[in-house]
């Protein structure tokens, strides 16, 4: 589904690279983790895969679904089933959740050549998935992520991809500060749209949500490139023993 | 005789023409005499130098002669065009004008709860009218004003009596039809009684492409206790030249809440000052202005607390675009009496364009030691992380940024509470935003 080959990537203006030759292969129906150390380039990458205009690519080819996607515009990418769950969302002051996801939901839909849903079938399916993520319904009357806490914007990131349902979902740290009810919350969210043709691509940078979403393949991504690849087990290996070997590889390179 | 150019001896041949052919009561003709009189003697503010209330906006245009005062009947216009160009509900009391002239055909005023709402000329002047006209916007407080003074002919007059509850909106429209080379000074007076509740809406609109020169003076008496909720609307084409003017007095605990909003004409001027003359008084200027093209947009605002307790707000919201112009210049002044004041003071931009320029200035000005105030002041583009967030959730870059544009406006617009009205202001909004954002960089 996702195929990514010696990408590198800089921040636009900017001399030294983040991504420094970073291959990867999602199959459809996958679970991929990248776990690294913090700034080794996780969400450098997280957000070049959705075309972030504040990163250039250099160099490497990203097919998604056979296509080359690296020319295409952050929302044709998302129309063609892209999703970040951002580690830091942004503020969209004047635009309310409601408002913001039926707009995207229009959106996605017009792509696929269905009808916008009514505004009360927009509705039932926004209350309902509002309570299953335990949002405030309060919450969804203010700005989006305007004056949310963390774990509120958190949880708001989940309604969306629960609400939206893309093929590939990629979650960047959408665990850190969250409590183990959140957690469960973001856990049931993945699980229950785990299927055959929807891949996710999980960064984190502890092992402890992939307690409850069991990943097929684990990668370790050091200063920009994937230094290991493994199975779930790398992924306790690598809570155990730390990052330190694969940084001190990495330099010694 | 001291305005010796041609707009001068043009705007002296049309008041000689205007005293003549319209004999109205001694006091209304003195205050036009003493109108014109001040306008002879200082004539527009076009000094460049030296010049600090007319700092950012360069009235020479004005001054060239082309615009005139005409004297003649309403034009006439079908009332299914208002309904659709202005703001409009039949459950409002509606005095229409026409190029500055009042129009009875048009105009649909519901009686019933005390409230006078009717045309100046009207025979039955009242002692409210003559002790009030001129006093808060007099006629040494601008050219405007004192030109407008000169060429009083109609206008609405309000009077809200004592303990009247707010039923339905007032609404004042002047409406030009045909710009060209037409002066219009359209005119109001509200004039609220002791506890009294009313909502009062005044729009400026013009339905043909040419631009004309209006230049309104609005005048709002808030006796004890007394509440207005106040609306200015401003749609004029954007040839046209708006300078208006707006005075409020309010006695003690009344409570002024008003809302302007103002579509860019060519040259546009908002030039609002409340007076808090007794204790516990309140009130707030909220304003959206939208500028694009070569539109230029300034919103001179300012409160005086001249007794103890009172609070105000200004809070005012710009989106510009082109190589548009606008102007926030707000001013509160806190007097020495004015203890305990709150006043509060905002002005929120996007400036979507390279050319564009927005010079804010909200300035306090305190004298009184026991107070509480606070001003700010932002400029900036449409955030690049809110476009890149909606874009990753599939949301085109040019909806993005009109959703955030609307968002930005809906905090205005928002507080408007009267529902016809808002739905109108948006539906305005909803027009511009496709050129604001084709303007843009
Ligand atoms: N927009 C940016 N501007 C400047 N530096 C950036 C930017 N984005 C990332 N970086 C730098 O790139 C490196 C990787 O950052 P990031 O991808 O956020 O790491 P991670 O998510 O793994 O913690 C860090 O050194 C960070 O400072
Ligand atoms: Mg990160």
């Amino acid at each position: 589904m996702l195929q990514v080959t010696d990408l590198h990537a800089s921040v636009v203006d900017a001399d030294e690279e983040i991504l420094k030759g970073l291959s990867l292969s999602i199959g459809a129906g996958e679970v991929h983790a990248i776990m690294g150390p913090n700034g080794s380039g996780k969400s450098t990458f997280a957000n070049v895969l959705l075309g972030r205009p504040d990163y250039v690519v250099n160099s490497g080819v990203v097919t998604f679904d056979d296509e080359d996607i690296l020319e295409l515009f952050p929302d044709q990418r998302a129309l063609r089933g892209m999703f970040l769950a951002f580690q830091y969302p942004a503020e969209i002051p004047g635009v309310r959740p409601w408002q913001f996801l039926k707009a995207a939901l229009d959106a996605r839909r017009e792509y696929a050549g269905e009808k916008p849903l009514s505004v009360r079938d927009f509705s039932k399916l926004f209350d309902d998935k509002v309570e299953a993520v335990g949002i405030d319904p309060d919450l969804v009357k203010r700005s989006l992520n305007e004056g949310f806490s963390g774990g509120e914007k958190k949880r708001n990131e989940m309604l969306q991809l629960e609400m939206l349902e893309p093929r590939l979902a990629i979650l960047d740290e959408t665990d850190s500060g969250l409590d183990v009810d959140a957690l469960r919350i973001v856990a049931e969210g993945v699980n229950s749209l785990r299927s055959p043709d929807r891949s996710f691509l999980i960064v984190t940078h502890y092992q402890r949500l992939l307690n409850y979403i069991k990943p097929d393949v684990v990668h370790i991504l050091v200063d920009g490139r994937i230094v290991e690849t493994g199975g779930p087990e790398l992924a306790i290996t690598v809570e155990n023993s730390g990052y330190e070997q694969y940084i001190t590889a990495a330099m010694a390179d | 005789m001291t305005l010796a150019n041609a707009t001068g001896e043009k705007y002296a041949a049309d008041f000689k023409a205007l005293t003549e052919s319209r004999p109205v009561s001694d006091w209304m003709s003195e205050l036009r005499q003493s109108g014109w009189d001040h306008f002879d003697s200082i004539g527009f503010p076009t000094a460049r130098r030296g010049n600090e209330l007319w700092k950012y906006t360069n009235l020479a245009a004005l001054d060239q002669g082309k615009f005139g005062f005409q004297f003649d009947e309403p034009g006439a216009v079908e009332p299914d065009v208002l309904r659709e160009r202005a703001p409009w509900s039949d459950d409002w009391s509606t005095l229409v004008f026409i190029n500055g002239r009042y129009s009875e055909s048009l105009s649909q005023v519901s009686s019933g709860d005390g409230v006078q709402v009717r045309n100046f000329s009207d025979p039955a002047n009242s002692e409210s009218l003559r002790t009030n006209l001129g006093t808060h916007a007099a006629v040494d407080e601008n050219a405007f004003s004192a030109l407008n003074t000169a060429f009083l002919v109609d206008g609405g007059f309000v009077q809200i009596p004592d303990n009247r509850e707010d039923t339905s909106p007032i609404h004042l429209l002047f409406v030009t039809t045909s710009g060209g080379s037409r002066a219009i000074y359209p005119r109001t007076l509200v004039v609220s009684g002791i506890n009294s509740r009313s909502t009062v809406i005044e729009s400026y609109i013009s339905l043909g492409e040419e631009g004309g020169f209006t230049a309104p003076v609005a005048e709002y008496v808030l006796n004890s206790g007394a509440g207005i909720e106040h609306y200015r609307v401003l749609v004029e084409n954007e040839e046209s030249f708006h300078i208006g003017t707006t005075r409020v007095y309010q006695l003690d605990n009344s409570t002024f809440t008003s809302t302007s909003f103002a579509l860019g004409p060519k040259i546009g001027r908002n030039d609002v000052h409340v007076l808090l003359d007794a204790p516990g008084a309140e009130c707030t200027l909220n304003g959206l202005y939208l500028t694009t093209g070569d539109q230029h947009m300034d919103n001179h605002i300012s409160t005086t607390h001249a007794k103890p307790n009172g609070t105000s707000h200004q809070f005012y919201k710009g989106v510009l675009s082109g190589n548009s112009r606008a102007v926030f210049s707000g001013r509160v002044l806190v007097e020495k009496d004015a203890q305990k004041t709150q006043a509060f003071q905002k002005d929120l931009n996007l400036v979507l364009s390279h050319g564009a320029e927005i010079d804010t200035k909200p300035s306090l000005e305190i004298y009184a030691d026991d107070v509480q105030c606070a001003h700010g002041a932002t400029a900036g583009h449409t955030d690049p992380e809110a476009i890149f967030y909606m874009q990753a959730r599939g949301i085109d870059e040019v909806t993005a940024q009109a959703m955030l544009m609307r968002g930005f406006a809906s905090e205005i617009v928002d507080m408007i509470g009267v529902d016809g009205l808002q739905d109108y202001v948006h539906g305005v909004v909803e027009e511009v935003i496709p050129r604001l954002q084709a303007a843009a960089d």
